[in-house]
């Protein structure tokens, strides 16, 4: 019998497995068929999955985490069972400044243009203007990485620069009218901003943490559990769409299905961009190359890392300036489901890793990691600081980060 | 009570201000722009935000006042987070609504129905609209297949419209699919 799901999306490059699992005929190959529903807000996204008009939602990871933990509205678990996908964003400057802190033309070594711009803030603080830098959601890894990156370059995000939030598609609107000098969005609206001659491309979000969490397919954790035999072939179809996702043959189909009005409604050149790793990064450049920019499938990108969760945690106890609390942090925990994950893939002989949790941005070169069946090898997940957050020791991470 | 209305529709926007215009003890105020919306409503300092659920500027509302209930006053969105039935009708409809500063809830309870009601009052009118015109493309689709036939066969406008019934009858299809299918061949064999 055929199960259906419908999923809430918001019109990004990111949102394509589940697209493309109904598009190419995976999902229906597993008996899964699914229907979508698009928003322009994640305000939107939320609401529909926590009121029942969508099963499933592609979503911002430190959403999910705040939704179960009831920040900005009253709590509701929610359940965390795939990894859309890690990383994909970039962080874009109005032309001024980044002519004044940047290269124009190359992506910037995070620490040079760090160093720059946290002089420039301080020389903007004395002229009584703050800089000010959009990001898309308050829960987003976006926030996150660009406070993140400004935190660890001596910048204070809270004093010595203004973050607000700007919805993606109207971030090269703000760049135009001055109303923010940059912002961090997926794409392709930074690509979008960059073809307009407003904005410049000056850092991959991979460039901050190189495998950093990003969206993921959300359910209510409820829904999760009497729907898990759907949930478990949407999981098989998603790796399956990812494998076509990654292989260069399909790049093109891919972006001109993604393209279409009812997905992202958006020019399939910029999003053949973003899919084959290749980003234009001033007005009328060429492409440049910047390796897993977007990572979809291989390295286990979809496994739902508990440690990941964690992380994530760790920044909402830090930016949103609350106390750690040990109950929270096993809450946001449980958010990721890798035994879900697990069950859904046991039988296809994809490879699973063998641990659930791991010391994140601890792998500096090509690793080979215990897994359940097979072997799998880890790349470089390092963070541009060269901090590690092992999740075992969260409290301490903390201090850390606060003393500097 | 102050509420503000944000909508990018200026006619749904005047739907909806018309229909809670008949509460007593209402201030309106519609916010039809995007720009310069936070410093609108830090101005109006309203009680009740109303904001159709497509706005893209939600997720800038709810960073404004998560951070305004940090500083000041408490928000709750929609009516009561127990009140399932009447956030879910708000969202078929397409309403979000927040309540700014925990008003009582049976007071919110009759402008959140009221809104529920004229927004529901408008997507009735859109899809009036949308059906009138639809109709309106097929009595043209028609009447341009009328012609063709009137012109090829040399056959008057009653007789044409009987052949077009004819035919429509005995293959069980519209009226309008076959006159649309005398347009497309007629197209095809050359004709303007």
């Amino acid at each position: 019998m055929t199960e259906h799901l419908t999923i809430g999306f918001l019109p990004l490059v990111d949102a394509c497995l589940p697209i493309l699992a109904h598009e190419h005929g995976f999902a229906e190959e597993q008996g899964v068929a699914l229907s979508f529903q698009r928003d322009v807000s994640w305000a939107t996204v939320l609401d529909r999955l926590l009121y029942g008009h969508s099963d499933a939602a592609h979503l911002i990871a430190p959403l999910a985490i705040a939704t179960t933990l009831g920040r900005g509205r009253p709590a509701q678990p929610l359940a965390t069972p795939f990894v859309l996908g890690l990383n994909g964003n970039a962080i874009t400057f109005s032309p001024e400044l980044a002519a004044k802190v940047a290269e124009p033309g190359k992506l910037s070594d995070p620490v040079r243009l760090g160093a720059a711009l946290a002089e420039e803030a301080r020389a903007r603080v004395a002229a009584g203007k703050r800089l000010r830098f959009g990001v898309v959601h308050r829960y987003s890894s976006h926030n996150y990485m660009l406070r993140y990156w400004l935190a660890a370059s001596g910048i204070r995000p809270d004093e010595d620069v203004e973050i607000v939030t700007v919805a993606p598609p109207f971030v090269a609107d703000a760049l135009e009218t001055g109303e923010v000098d940059g912002a961090c969005v997926g794409e392709p609206w930074n690509s979008a901003a960059v073809q307009r001659g407003v904005g410049v491309i000056v850092l991959a979000t991979a460039q901050i943490w190189r495998r950093g969490v990003e969206k993921v397919l959300a359910f209510r954790a409820p829904v999760l559990e009497a729907r898990r035999p759907a949930v478990e072939a949407l999981i098989r179809a998603m790796r399956k769409a990812g494998a076509h996702f990654v292989d260069q043959a399909n790049w093109e189909t891919n972006a001109e299905i993604l393209s279409r009005p009812e997905y992202l409604g958006s020019d399939p050149k910029l999003i053949l961009g973003a899919i084959s790793d290749r980003l234009v990064l001033v007005q009328g450049a060429e492409p440049v190359r910047y390796d897993d920019f977007m990572f979809q499938h291989r390295e286990a990108a979809n496994f739902p890392w508990v440690s990941q969760a964690q992380w994530l945690y760790s920044q909402l106890v830090r930016w949103d300036h609350i106390p750690y609390s040990a109950e929270d942090a096993e809450a946001a925990a449980r958010v990721f489901r890798p035994d879900v994950y697990r069950s859904a893939l046991l039988e296809t002989g994809d490879l699973l890793p063998g641990a659930s949790s791991k010391v994140e941005g601890g792998v500096g070169k090509l690793t080979a990691v215990t897994a359940q069946q097979g072997a799998m090898v880890l790349s470089k997940d390092t963070f541009f600081d060269g901090r590690t957050f092992d999740p075992d020791d969260l409290e301490r991470y903390l201090d850390s980060l606060r003393n500097g | 009570m102050r509420i503000a209305i944000v909508d990018e529709s200026a006619s749904r926007a005047s739907i909806i201000e018309e229909g809670l215009a008949q509460l007593p003890d209402i201030e309106l105020f519609v916010l039809t722009e995007r720009r310069g919306l936070l410093a609108r409503i830090e101005e109006i300092a309203p009680d009740v935000v109303l904001i159709d659920l497509g706005n893209p500027s939600r997720d800038v509302l709810e960073e404004y006042f998560t951070v305004s209930r940090v500083v000041a006053r408490p928000i709750a969105m929609f009516v009561d987070e127990s009140d399932e039935e009447a956030i879910g009708a708000s969202i078929d409809a397409g309403v979000s609504v927040y309540v700014v500063d925990g008003l009582a809830s049976n007071r919110i309870r009759s402008v959140l129905d009221l809104a529920v009601r004229r927004f529901n009052a408008f997507a009735r009118l859109q899809s009036d609209l949308a059906e009138a015109k639809g109709k309106l493309a097929e009595r043209e689709t028609v009447d341009k297949a009328k012609r063709i036939l009137m012109q090829s066969k040399g056959v008057t406008e009653p007789e044409a419209y009987a052949e077009l019934r004819r035919k429509a009858m005995s293959s069980s299809r519209r009226i309008v699919d076959i006159a649309e299918a005398v347009v497309t061949a007629h197209e095809l064999m050359g004709g303007e």
